[in-house]
């Protein structure tokens, strides 16, 4: 065994996970209505959206009495090494497991670019995709005209894309943002382990700053996509696989900093020591991952 | 070392167990846990086998009987997801959760919270897809691969089907997160990882799958979703995109996903075959090897369910080599299992007849399999009845008879009482012979040209169709045996010791017959004896 104990620690049961369940039950049951509702009569309000607004509160309520168990027992001392590292092993994998989910858009965009895109506009092995279906469509990208423009013009069901965001603007910005970010979530926890207690929460502080900083500028640009580009998860494959990608990562980042707040919070009033703060670092795990997914996104989405 | 010896100084009424509904609902406990995803597991089954008796029956004769073809097709699609999300991966992380932690000389789970919600998730989940049943445009019939566009157009049961399936792959993620965490961190001092039982190896790569493969499913159906309800194109042409686009991302977790399903079943036999030969497991490390080989490659086979579809000529020849390619760990393993039994003092109790028609049915779907993955020679049997006899061979009597072999072998163990001899050989037999008369005739419908996923054929079909249905009805019966012979056993099966079969190796056959609520409550010695079998 990697870290022989004395003892084992189990934890006596637990009301939350059934409950947790329930809970993600009601939020999936509530979105699930609203989005049958939404098709029939065009309106989201209803039976769901309660439904889906108590399952979200719900949830939080689950996360927050959740946590709060592990950290009073974590503060207690009833935790070992070994539950220290099962936590680490729990949070890499969970890390990974979001990596795939990104790979999945990501595999998208790449489909998309170097097949389905081209083929539809007559290269390669699909050349008769072109042929039968939309002749005059040609492959470029960013792709702002969809296929079917060519047939059916204004009459298509997708918008058409005026200009997409060029990537040396706001979205450079940001990545400077992002960057800054991971380092001074890094000073941070150097700070933790001298045991400077103010450093750590100003450094975390401007993480936080940098994070949410991120997210309003990003909301900015959608704004901005959709109300002057014609930019919108309408309009065609760049639109769908930009938003969902830049969205499930602005998700991401909105979380991770939700949880480097809490972390913050934690810190100003006296939690962690400088052996033992693996909440610390486990959120930034996190930090870092969703900054390396934006490394991919600006090159991939925003740059080539 | 045994159980005994290192917990003299302890008390028994340190085993206290919660009582009454709150030890099941808020259990921390990974055999309460394990117990809970078996029974519930053991459900499914019947309700998946409901449907496929309805399937049966009407394909009887020619002709629709019974059903119209919409719910035929939801009988088909719906029996799937059952079997497969339902059945046999709960069936296999129930075992995971109470043979692991006894086979490394765990105190239970490493995160024992977040197993109880991998479980709890289950029920709820299958609630969601099952109510689609009841709605507006019935339950999804678009087939369990549930391909664009046909899958968006079901009525108000598609997202339901759609968040069921994110909800599963909490679970699953979950649930694999938490095996990992427990096989890397919490064995028994001594316990390396080449000393680890075969079953606890299979597990480590099967949950790496799920950690690897799941996330990429919840991925596709949300561009479904999207697709379907914020106007995006990622399956639609019109707008710049591909609806086989959806088949690459969907078939590069199903493939890996369809080794999720057997890996277990793999691991299981490992355990059972040198226990009833009395020797022990010839090529452990080849085994533990061949096992990492096939799930690696499992990643780059996936467009072999999609030969037909359409592809470049190169895509086509890469993943007809690489499909042939996992034959070869395949082989190490038969060849290993039968090695294993070579001048081995064999006895043939009921796990040991499960594990052994593992071996000879398993090949034999996994021969068709190299068949279907001959790019030319599946552009005729893609989609016909020989894929169904294909996947059957490698589910039911390869999967399925894996985890009722190792449910014999095991239920001594967890019961305390040995299950009635006689009666479980029956099971077997009524299943091994029953199952083969429904499932090898497909094969020779789909040679003939029987088309899969259809309620209704050309009379030519009609004699093997009758004698496919007909082992059908008999295997399906045959199932409720074996919940007799559980009940039977837990009721009133004599006592079993801790040893319970003559040739089992392992920690877990140190503790005693049913084990302590708290396995081991301090680190059990582990030394070469007692160590892998
Ligand atoms: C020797 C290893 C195997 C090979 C070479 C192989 C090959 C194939 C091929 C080529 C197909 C596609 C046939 C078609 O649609 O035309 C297929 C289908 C399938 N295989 Fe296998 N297979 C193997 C093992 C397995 C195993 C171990 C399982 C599950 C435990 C499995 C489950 C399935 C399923 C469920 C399908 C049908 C999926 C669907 O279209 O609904 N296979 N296999
Ligand atoms: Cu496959």
């Amino acid at each position: 065994m990697s870290n022989p104990q004395d003892t084992y620690f189990i934890p006596e049961p637990s009301k939350w996970p059934v409950l947790f369940s329930l809970a993600l039950f009601l939020a999936f049951c509530g979105t699930a209505f609203m989005f049958n509702q939404y098709l029939a009569t065009g309106n989201m309000p209803g039976f769901g959206s309660h439904l889906l607004l108590l399952g979200f509160v719900a949830v939080f309520y689950m996360f927050y009495v959740w946590f709060r168990d592990v950290i009073d027992e974590s503060l207690s001392g009833v935790y070992n090494n070994q539950v220290d590292i099962s936590f680490r092993w729990g949070m890499a994998w969970f890390i990974f497991s979001e990596v795939m989910f990104f790979a999945a858009f990501f595999g998208a965009l790449f489909y998309a670019r170097v097949y389905s895109v081209p083929w539809l506009g007559g290269e390669g092995a699909g050349a008769a995709t072109n042929e039968f279906l939309w002749p005059a469509f040609e492959n470029v990208w960013p792709l702002l005209a969809t296929p079917d423009m060519t047939v059916d013009g204004l009459a298509s069901k997708f918008t058409e894309i005026k200009e997409v965001i060029p990537a040396f603007d706001i979205p450079a910005i940001n990545t400077i943002i992002l960057l800054s970010s991971g380092a001074t979530v890094t000073f941070a926890h150097w700070a933790l382990k001298k045991n400077q207690r103010a450093g750590l929460c100003w450094w975390l502080f401007a993480t936080v700053f940098l994070g949410f900083l991120f997210v309003i500028l990003q909301a900015g640009e959608y704004v901005h996509a959709y109300n002057d580009l014609g930019l919108t998860l309408n309009s065609g494959i760049y639109g769908s696989t930009f938003f969902l990608l830049t969205g499930f990562h602005g998700f991401h980042v909105t979380m991770g900093a939700t949880m480097l707040t809490v972390i913050l919070l934690r810190s100003i009033s006296g939690h962690f020591t400088k052996e033992n703060h693996f909440a610390f670092e486990a959120v930034a795990w996190y930090w870092h991952f969703v900054d390396v997914v934006w490394l991919g996104l600006f090159i991939f989405v925003y740059w080539l | 070392m045994s159980y005994a010896e290192t917990h003299e100084h302890h008390h028994d009424d340190h085993d206290h167990k919660p009582t009454g509904l709150g030890r099941w609902l808020f259990s921390t406990n990974h055999k309460d846990i394990g117990t809970m995803y078996l029974v519930f597991a053991l459900i499914m089954f019947f309700i998946g086998g409901a449907m496929a008796m309805v399937v049966r029956a009407e394909l009887f004769q020619p002709g629709m009987q019974y059903v119209d073809p919409q719910f035929f097709n939801a009988m088909t699609t719906m029996h799937a997801l059952v079997m497969i999300f339902g059945v046999i991966m709960p069936a296999g992380v129930g075992l995971a959760n109470w043979m692991v932690p006894m086979m490394i000389g765990a105190p239970d789970m490493a995160l024992p919270r977040m197993n109880n919600m991998s479980f709890w998730i289950l029920p709820f989940a299958f609630t969601m897809l099952l109510a689609t049943f009841f709605m507006e445009g019935g339950a999804p019939a678009g087939g369990w691969t549930m391909y664009p566009p046909l899958i968006t157009q079901l009525g108000d049961g598609f997202p339901f089907l759609i968040f069921t399936v994110h909800f599963l792959g909490v679970s699953s993620i979950m649930g694999a997160i938490n095996i990992i965490a427990t096989i890397f961190n919490m064995r028994a001092p001594g316990m390396g990882f080449m000393q680890l039982p075969l079953f606890v190896w299979t597990w480590i790569i099967t949950a790496f799958l799920l950690i690897a493969s799941m996330p990429v499913l919840a991925g596709a159906v949300t561009m479904l979703l999207t697709d379907k309800y914020f106007g995006t194109s990622f399956f639609i042409a019109a707008g710049g995109g591909d609806p086989v686009m959806f088949q690459h991302i969907f078939w590069f977790f199903g493939h890996p996903e369809v080794y999720i399903l057997i890996l277990p079943a793999f691991g299981i036999v490992s355990q059972i075959i040198p226990t009833f030969s009395r020797k022990p497991l010839f090529g452990y490390e080849s085994m533990v090897y061949a096992t990492a080989a096939i799930a690696f490659l499992s990643f780059f086979v996936w467009a072999h369910h999609m030969f037909t579809v359409g592809m470049p000529l190169a895509g086509e020849l890469f993943f007809m080599y690489a499909t042939m390619s996992i034959a070869v760990p395949t082989g190490v393993k038969v060849f290993n299992w039968i090695a294993t039994m070579w001048r081995g003092a064999m006895t043939f109790e009921t796990p040991m007849l499960f594990a052994l028609s593992f071996v000879f049915l398993f090949s034999i779907g996994g021969f068709s399999g190299l068949m279907l993955g001959i790019t030319p020679a599946d552009f005729q049997y893609h989609d016909t009845y020989f894929v169904v006899a294909h996947f059957h061979y490698v589910l039911v009597t390869g999967a399925l008879f894996a985890l009722m072999g190792g449910a014999y072998f095991w239920l001594p163990k967890w019961t305390g009482h040995m299950y009635d001899e006689k009666l479980g050989q029956l099971h077997f037999w009524l299943s091994v012979i029953s199952v083969n008369v429904l499932f090898f005739p497909q094969h020779f419908l789909g040679l003939a040209g029987m088309p899969r996923r259809i309620p209704d054929y050309a009379v030519q079909f009609t004699e093997w169709n009758m004698i496919s249905s007909v082992g059908g009805f008999v295997f399906g019966i045959s199932q409720l045996l074996f919940v007799w012979v559980i009940i039977k056993c837990i009721r009133e099966g004599k006592k079993a010791d801790e040893q319970v079969w003559e040739g089992a190796r392992g920690l877990e056959w140190t503790l005693p017959s049913p084990p302590p609520f708290h396995t081991f409550t301090i680190p059990p010695k582990v030394d070469e004896a007692t160590a892998h079998s």
